[in-house]
């Protein structure tokens, strides 16, 4: 048996992240099927998945790219509004859900992904913290203009407007979006296994990007500039691949959230909703896909938990969040957490190495 | 040690490589910042196998000669040309694909990362791989991360640092740092490499060992080397052909011994002779 412990760290991250996102799913689902979770909870297993993927495209700007961005709801805005159209005016041209759900999804990526492409292009050029101005503008520009955007589909095709529903002219034709309101009338494809299934392929993306030589370049770009530069590599060329890269996945989680909901409105994508995903990528670790799921799925479910607390629950949410960045940035209470997990580990494999009781349990244990 | 002997007209190449084609030529080279001017009339040709140095008290321009070189500052004026073409407006990635690589004053090695991997991002340009490939793991991925592992760890036995493969670049010793530092930058298959100050910090037999290991660089991968220096003993020894710089000018130009009794050369680094010394 290949130990654990001897592969490369990457390799341990992907099969622990892998093994998470499946463990949960193995769970999770038959349990959701047989309605023994109770429905607020089982209500929150897409968003959490959605919400999973999201952070982990953002990690991808800002821990593996070292860009900070503020504004990537406004790319899953794009991908869930272009989504949402695309599966509304394919309604009664493609029969399965499912196969309609992806398509959205599709759609809902490669249009975040060009939108990640036109800004990207000459703000990626410049050295600086210009990305995280500019991204912050462009989430409430997007923000602004679904908020005043009317588009239908009938017969002949899909209308759009920026004035009124009547200026669409359509005859016996469908609102898809309705300005202030947002989308109206989404029918609810969304799924926790198609949710599972985007998080396992954000995964594959991401995992796959970083063992490459496209990744190695960026993570290079990330700790020496000047340095990568000398040895060749394009730095506009992989910032772009890496932004863009997570405008695509973002807009995919945006396609599929989307879904879940009969109606969803712009201001739903805020700035406060680019701030929560920073804050499951920082608090999990810039960099550290595992953490990002964890703290994801702790983050989001909080608030829901706290709800017992009423008015004090995002008090106490801001408490919580104080106290895991002391936690995890505190010199001290790293090295106690280090010792006490190593106390762990040693105790397990003496343990193991008694139940085994052979020669190569304990030279397993010795090595390990 | 190879006669010097005139290329073109102006400068000096060891005799083997009189016949080809200089590696390096630059003609005037010259930066202003601001009104200060760094380096002026910088004018040197370096032979396709020779080990060129540039020499020069502290702050005369040597680094900035480097970066000019490398296009991390641009040239005010003259002309850069690499194997026959010119460098001007090109970027300092696309100067590295045309032959140029460098290693860095202070160290700049990507430190999170493993030696091995520092190796591969230099190989960057010649690992056939597209994004295809590095987003699904197929289509050639494989081959492509052998071939670039297999290339890399030819590279790290090259400087014995093949047991090291695995170890985070950052957590080297100080000469291994160097000495990853000099194979990252050979892993791009330069024309010429530039070593600034690769001895320092190093003792004496780590000095001994790096000077074995440029002439090994220049004898085995057929490149020419351009180091600025500072340990005298390592310049005057390895060197063929030497370049001195003060004030952000040439003062001398020539071989070793030419340099070693070169009077303008002697006042740069020790200041003027009394009267009576000249006499004596």
């Amino acid at each position: 048996m290949i130990k654990f412990r001897s592969l490369s760290k990457s390799a341990r991250t992907g099969i622990t992240s892998y093994s998470i996102i499946l463990l949960a799913f193995a769970i999770l689902f038959p349990l959701q099927n047989l309605g023994i979770i109770n429905h607020s909870i089982s209500g929150q297993l897409v968003p959490i998945c959605t919400y999973i993927v999201m952070a982990l495209s953002l990690n991808l700007t800002v821990g593996f790219l070292g860009e900070l961005s503020l504004g990537h709801a406004g790319f899953v805005s794009v991908g869930a509004f272009t989504g949402v159209i695309a599966a509304s005016s394919l309604q009664d041209k493609v029969s399965p859900d499912p196969l309609r759900l992806v398509i959205a999804i599709i759609i809902g990526g490669i249009f975040a992904g060009i939108v990640g492409l036109l800004i990207g292009i000459p703000v990626l050029r410049l050295r600086g913290d210009y990305l995280a101005i500019v991204t912050l503008a462009f989430g409430e520009i997007i923000k602004n203009i679904i908020n005043c955007l009317y588009v239908g589909v009938d017969n002949k095709g899909l209308h759009f407007s920026m004035t009124d529903i009547k200026s669409l002219g359509m005859e016996n034709g469908r609102v898809i979006l309705n300005g202030p309101q947002g989308a109206v009338g989404i029918e609810q494809i969304a799924s926790f296994t198609a949710g599972i299934i985007l998080i396992l392929f954000t995964l594959f993306v991401i995992l796959n990007l970083v063992n490459s030589k496209a990744g190695r370049a960026v993570m290079a770009i990330r700790d020496n500039r000047i340095a990568a530069e000398s040895v060749g590599i394009s730095i506009t060329k992989y910032k772009l691949t890496a932004f863009i890269t997570s405008a695509v996945l973002a807009g995919m989680a945006g396609a599929l959230y989307a879904m879940n909901y009969s109606t969803i409105a712009a201001k739903k994508f805020d700035f406060n909703t680019s701030i929560l995903i920073l804050v499951f990528v920082v608090l999990g670790g810039m960099g550290n896909i595992v953490g990002t799921i964890i703290s994801t799925v702790i983050l989001y479910m909080l608030p829901e938990l706290l709800r017992e607390f009423s008015d004090y629950r995002m008090l106490i949410y801001a408490i919580i969040l104080i106290l895991v960045m002391l936690v995890t940035n505190n010199d001290r209470i790293k090295l106690i957490r280090a010792n006490a997990s190593a106390a762990i580990m040693s105790w397990l494999r003496k343990a193991m190495s008694r139940t085994k009781n052979q020669p190569k349990g304990k030279e397993d244990a010795h090595n390990g | 040690m190879d006669r010097m002997v005139p290329y073109p007209s102006n400068s000096i190449v060891p005799e083997r490589d009189v016949d080809k084609r200089p590696v390096l030529e630059t003609h005037h080279l010259g930066i202003d910042f601001g009104g200060l001017t760094a380096v002026d009339d910088f004018s040197i040709t370096v032979g396709r196998s020779e080990i060129a140095g540039l020499i020069g008290p502290n702050g005369a321009g040597k680094t900035t000669v480097f970066n000019l070189l490398t296009n991390v500052y641009q040239p005010t004026r003259g002309d850069i040309i690499l194997d026959g073409v010119s460098t001007s407006r090109k970027t300092t990635a696309q100067i590295n694909k045309m032959g140029i690589a460098r290693t860095f004053q202070n160290i700049r090695l990507f430190a999170n990362m493993s030696v091995m991997d520092n190796v591969k991002i230099g190989m960057h340009n010649s690992i056939n791989q597209n994004l295809l490939s590095a987003f699904t793991h197929g289509f050639g991925y494989r081959r492509s991360e052998k071939a670039s592992r297999d290339e890399a760890m030819e590279l790290l036995e090259f400087f014995n640092m093949e047991d090291v493969a695995g170890a985070e670049a950052g957590a080297l010793p100080y000469g291994a740092q160097r000495r990853l530092e000099i194979a990252r930058a050979l892993a791009t298959h330069p024309k010429i490499i530039l070593l600034d100050e690769p001895a320092a910090g190093m003792n004496p037999s780590e000095t001994a060992e790096l000077m074995e290991n440029i002439r090994r660089i220049r004898d085995n991968f057929n490149i020419a080397v351009m180091l600025i220096e500072h340990d005298m003993n390592l310049v005057m020894n390895i060197c063929e052909g030497i370049c001195v710089l003060d004030h952000g000018k040439v003062i001398a130009k020539g071989s070793p011994d030419e340099i070693k009794s070169d009077a303008k050369v002697i006042e740069a680094y020790l200041g003027k002779k009394k009267e009576a010394d000249n006499n004596a």
